[in-house]
């Protein structure tokens, strides 16, 4: 199976006084994951929907492969659609489940058995055929309703947050299975998820939705190290903004001068947007930073250190080492030596109001 | 030592308390068991004493003998569940489709819909009947030739009077419409039938093959219920005069007594028997599910 490309043109919906999607454009490449990645409300879903067909534009096109399918009716269109809350028919088994598509169209019963059983082992639950819904953990439910989105070979897969309601164990490994598959069979996925890890992990390409547009879209590293706007840099990761002058194409932060990334704006004071992991802390009696808080994630552990100056600063180090940064340690504070990203200055306040994005 | 006695009484006078607690409740669901046993029984078993005893030979089963046998009562039975059958069919056909389309479509219609549906249970039957025989009686002379005129005289055809199919259904509104409308809460029907639609199946194939599938103890209570008030409906039967099971049973009254009611405990024991037929077919599909 070969997967279709995917055009969103102008997509324009509302519901009563609220934006769904203001103007969606974007395209998605055959064969490709793309994630459509946003807070609550950004219309990630009403775009899928509008793809499945359950919702319908009230401006703009939706094409696939060059087809203009903005007016076919849902049953007519060729996308499977794995749905975020437990969407299996509970009055029949997981093969009769996964050939229900098949049913509709009329496959003789053998052949679609065949076909079902198939599929059940693709996504790994070779033994489960005769198992109803209610037999069936949450993952094991989403499994079998990716088979079944699959099993009439369509030609874009769509996810709406199929993974939201699974613990997070189960979640790291079916999102992973799932890229496998996606791989395997080369087929047009289009990923919706508010978990920007999830997004960032599985996706060729990441689309950052806010208010119904497009913010940025880009592969993941792009996107993390180069984020287009300061929305996408705080929806994305943690972000520190730190003032800094500017001048010419270097600025200096911290007391260290840095070049600056991109288009540097055109004010001297600015913000200077910094990635937690970017940050050198050192426990040094002498430094200027104090540790006000530090949570350990295993891994890593996050500190938040307060400047002379009264800024506050998220800095990561590496877990093993949290043991050196408790609370009200005496740290040194410098930043890695590579181009940052500049922004002109927020509001006063603004970024210590900004909330940390944690990874969910 | 005074604040240690009340520690050292509370257990002490609790230990009792606590092991009669359990004992009390049980008194009293006996007590409420044997009066709605009362309640229920005794005038079952003063009917059914009524019907098995004879003036003179003491025990006999003569009176439900003869009910197979009394002119009419087959004739009525028949007509009383064929009436049921049709009213069941309809009001499904009506309310399925309009509780699904309302629940998908129009969310915010839903409570007018429960408010169009509860209607009936206001409106008194004898309010309604005098409505539909006004109407069934207009009809001036020169519209005599006309399919309107052809039409309100077969609705009113006593072998199978369809004017008391529709107004059945309206009675049974209220009831069909709760059950279905309890079964729909019961599934998600917005994401089984975009699921479905997803996978290619068109409108009627969703309802058929998804909906239905997963309301069928819904749709056995709404079944239930409507045979129920049919099997039962006497005001509107008698008023339109139509020899229904309870009109029959009604009419037997005046010359046998003793048949009609055991004609009462018959029609109470296929009644049960259908009850128990149809929960039992939809505890099956639950425990299959």
């Amino acid at each position: 199976m070969n997967g279709a490309r995917v055009e969103f043109r102008g997509l324009r919906r509302r519901f009563g006084s609220t934006v769904a999607l203001d103007g969606l454009d974007l395209t998605v490449e055959p064969g490709e994951l793309l994630a459509l990645l946003g807070p609550s409300g950004c219309g990630k879903t009403t775009a899928l929907r509008c793809l499945a067909g359950f919702e319908h534009p009230d401006e703009g096109e939706i094409l696939v492969d060059g087809a203009d399918i903005t007016r076919v009716p849902a049953n007519r269109r060729d996308a499977g659609m794995v749905f975020q809350s437990y969407s299996l028919f509970p009055n029949l088994n997981a093969r009769d489940n996964v050939s229900f598509g098949m049913r509709v169209r009329k496959v003789p019963a053998a052949k679609r058995h065949a076909r079902a059983q198939e599929l059940l082992e693709l996504v790994g639950l070779p033994s489960v055929g005769d198992r109803y819904p209610h037999q069936l953990s949450g993952g094991q439910q989403q499994r079998v309703a990716l088979a079944r989105a699959l099993a009439l070979e369509p030609r874009v897969l769509l996810l709406d947050e199929p993974l939201s309601a699974l613990d997070a164990k189960v979640r790291v490994t079916l999102r992973e299975e799932i890229r496998r598959l996606q791989l395997s069979l080369g087929i047009t996925t289009i990923f919706v998820t508010h978990d920007q890890e999830e997004a960032l992990s599985m996706a060729d390409r990441v689309a950052v939705l806010r208010d119904g547009r497009l913010e940025q879209v880009a592969d993941p590293a792009t996107l993390y190290d180069r984020p287009a706007t300061p929305f996408v840099a705080e929806f994305v990761g943690a972000m520190n903004h730190l003032p800094g002058l500017v001048s010419g194409d270097r600025v200096t932060v911290l007391g260290q001068t840095l070049p600056v990334e991109g288009r540097a704006p055109a004010t001297a004071e600015a913000d200077v947007l910094v990635r937690p992991e970017a940050v050198l802390v050192t426990p040094d009696s002498e430094g200027d930073g104090i540790v006000m808080v530090s949570s350990f994630r295993g891994s890593t552990a996050r500190l938040r250190v307060r400047l002379g100056d009264g800024t506050e600063v998220l800095a990561d180090v590496p877990g093993h080492d949290s043991a050196r940064f408790a609370p009200g340690t005496a740290v040194r504070v410098g930043l890695v030596e590579r181009p940052v990203l500049v922004s002109a200055r927020s509001e006063p306040g603004a970024a210590a109001a900004v909330p940390e994005p944690d990874v969910v | 030592m005074a604040s240690l006695t009340p520690q050292v009484t509370t257990p002490a006078g609790s230990a009792p308390a606590r092991g009669g607690r359990p004992r009390r409740p049980r008194v009293w669901r006996g007590v409420v068991l044997v009066i709605a046993a009362v309640y229920f029984l005794v005038p079952l078993i003063a009917s059914f004493v009524f019907t098995v005893k004879a003036p003179n030979q003491g025990f006999s089963l003569d009176a439900y003998g003869k009910i197979f046998s009394a002119e009419g009562f087959g004739g009525s039975l028949l007509l009383s569940l064929g009436l049921g059958i049709a009213t069941i069919v309809l009001v499904l056909l009506l309310t399925l489709p309009a509780a699904v389309a309302v629940r998908l479509g129009a969310p915010r219609l839903r409570p007018v819909l429960e408010v169009v549906c509860t209607l009936p249970l206001v409106v008194p039957p004898i309010t309604f009947v005098a409505g539909i025989s006004t109407v069934l009686r207009w009809g001036p002379d020169y519209l005599a030739s006309t399919p309107f005129y052809q039409t309100i005289i077969a609705v009113q055809n006593p072998d199978f009077p369809v004017v008391l199919v529709l107004a059945y259904v309206v009675l049974a509104l209220p009831f069909a419409y709760r059950s279905l409308d309890a079964g729909l809460g019961a599934i998600d029907v917005r994401t089984l039938s975009e699921a479905a639609r997803n996978l290619g199946a068109s409108w009627p194939h969703v309802l058929l093959r998804v909906i239905i599938p997963n309301m069928r103890s819904a749709m056995a209570s709404a079944s239930f219920l409507t045979l129920a008030l049919v099997l039962g409906e006497f005001t509107i039967a008698r008023l339109l005069s139509f020899e229904t099971f309870p009109n029959w049973i009604y009419r037997i009254s005046g010359s046998q007594a003793q048949v009609s009611v055991a004609v009462s405990v018959f029609s109470l024991l296929i009644t049960w028997l259908l009850l128990l037929a149809l929960s039992s077919a939809g505890a099956r599909q639950r425990s299959g599910v």
